[in-house]
């Protein structure tokens, strides 16, 4: 989990690794858009060899959400 | 504003092909305006001779081939934190379309197309460009406004250059990385000696530039140096044609 975590911060430049856990509500954050949305799709497919797509996203929101689907 | 607006002072720029011609005098120009200058190529020794021309203190060389994706990558461990990257390594090569060999299409893709953009992407990756650096295409206008006979792998690989560039552009704009290109007319390198023209056809060919011949290494260079500073913030994905009002006519 906090392997994935890490991973998805990676993602997000302005936002700090330490302000990130397992709830964070990621379509909150300030700089979530259609781009970081892709990043994290192309993130899970080269880290996790997952392949998810825009409706996977959508129904996630939490990190975690999106963690359970790389252990699905 | 200030002269400091065309300045690079501080900014550690990254120069491809800084080995000869056009990429040497970007070289020696980024350190003229105040910049630490990694540079890249593939012979030592003229690498060196690059290095002896620059002004200022903390550049240094790297020897490699950027073909080589292995090397590169380690290359990218190794750099520092860079505010600016020029890709000017490049190759020309002449064939007529119908004698076109798939090995040298290839070739030049690889040299001109993948080795520069597979260079930005690892970069981008491993987080060694700062935000609001410039990224610099040295395309051609061979390909994105005109072509030549015999120039159509060239040609290609420039066209594409002037693509990537533009979503480079897009995506890297939250960054405020930007991206842009620069689109040289004949500019009077030793490249011009592996073209197969006599030097009859060349000076006939210099008279079709209505600024009178062709375009020297520097003036490449000064349009690198405004893409570089802080002079051309707002610019992004911008091809900049820069012909001696060659395609005027």
């Amino acid at each position: 989990m906090e392997d994935f975590i890490n991973n998805f911060a990676e993602q997000i430049d302005e936002t700090e690794r330490n302000e990130f856990s397992k709830d964070t509500k990621f379509k909150d954050l300030d700089e979530w858009d259609s781009m970081i949305a892709l990043s994290i799709i192309a993130m899970m497919d080269e880290e996790y060899e997952i392949t998810i797509n825009g409706d996977d996203i959508k129904n996630a929101n939490t990190i975690e959400d999106l963690y359970k689907l790389v252990n699905a | 504003m200030d002269k400091n607006t065309f300045s690079l002072d501080g900014k550690t720029i990254l120069v491809t092909g800084a080995s000869s011609g056009i990429g040497k005098s970007i070289a020696i120009a980024c350190s003229n305006f105040g910049a630490i200058v990694l540079l890249l190529g593939r012979n030592i020794n003229r690498l060196e001779q690059s290095m002896s021309l620059l002004n200022g203190k903390g550049h240094s060389y790297y020897s490699i081939d950027l073909n080589k994706s292995e090397d590169v990558l380690n290359l990218c461990n190794d750099l520092p934190k860079i505010d600016g990257v020029v890709h000017s390594a490049g190759i020309v090569e002449s064939q007529l379309f119908s004698f076109l060999k798939e090995d040298s299409l290839r070739t030049i893709l690889d040299t001109n197309l993948i080795a520069p953009v597979m260079l930005s992407k690892h970069l981008i990756k491993k987080k060694k460009i700062n935000k609001e650096s410039s990224i610099v295409f040295i395309s051609s206008i061979s390909g994105p406004a005109i072509t030549y006979i015999g120039n159509s792998s060239y040609a290609a690989s420039k066209s594409a250059i002037c693509g990537i560039a533009k979503t480079m552009a897009l995506e890297l704009a939250p960054k405020k990385i930007r991206v842009n290109t620069i689109l040289p007319a004949m500019i009077e390198t030793e490249l011009i000696d592996s073209i197969d023209s006599s030097s009859e056809d060349i000076e006939l060919d210099k008279k079709n530039y209505p600024l009178g011949g062709y375009g020297s290494p520097e003036d490449v260079a000064s349009t690198v140096i405004f893409l570089l500073s802080p002079a051309s913030k707002w610019m992004t994905g911008t091809d900049i044609k820069l012909d001696g009002g060659l395609t005027l006519r």
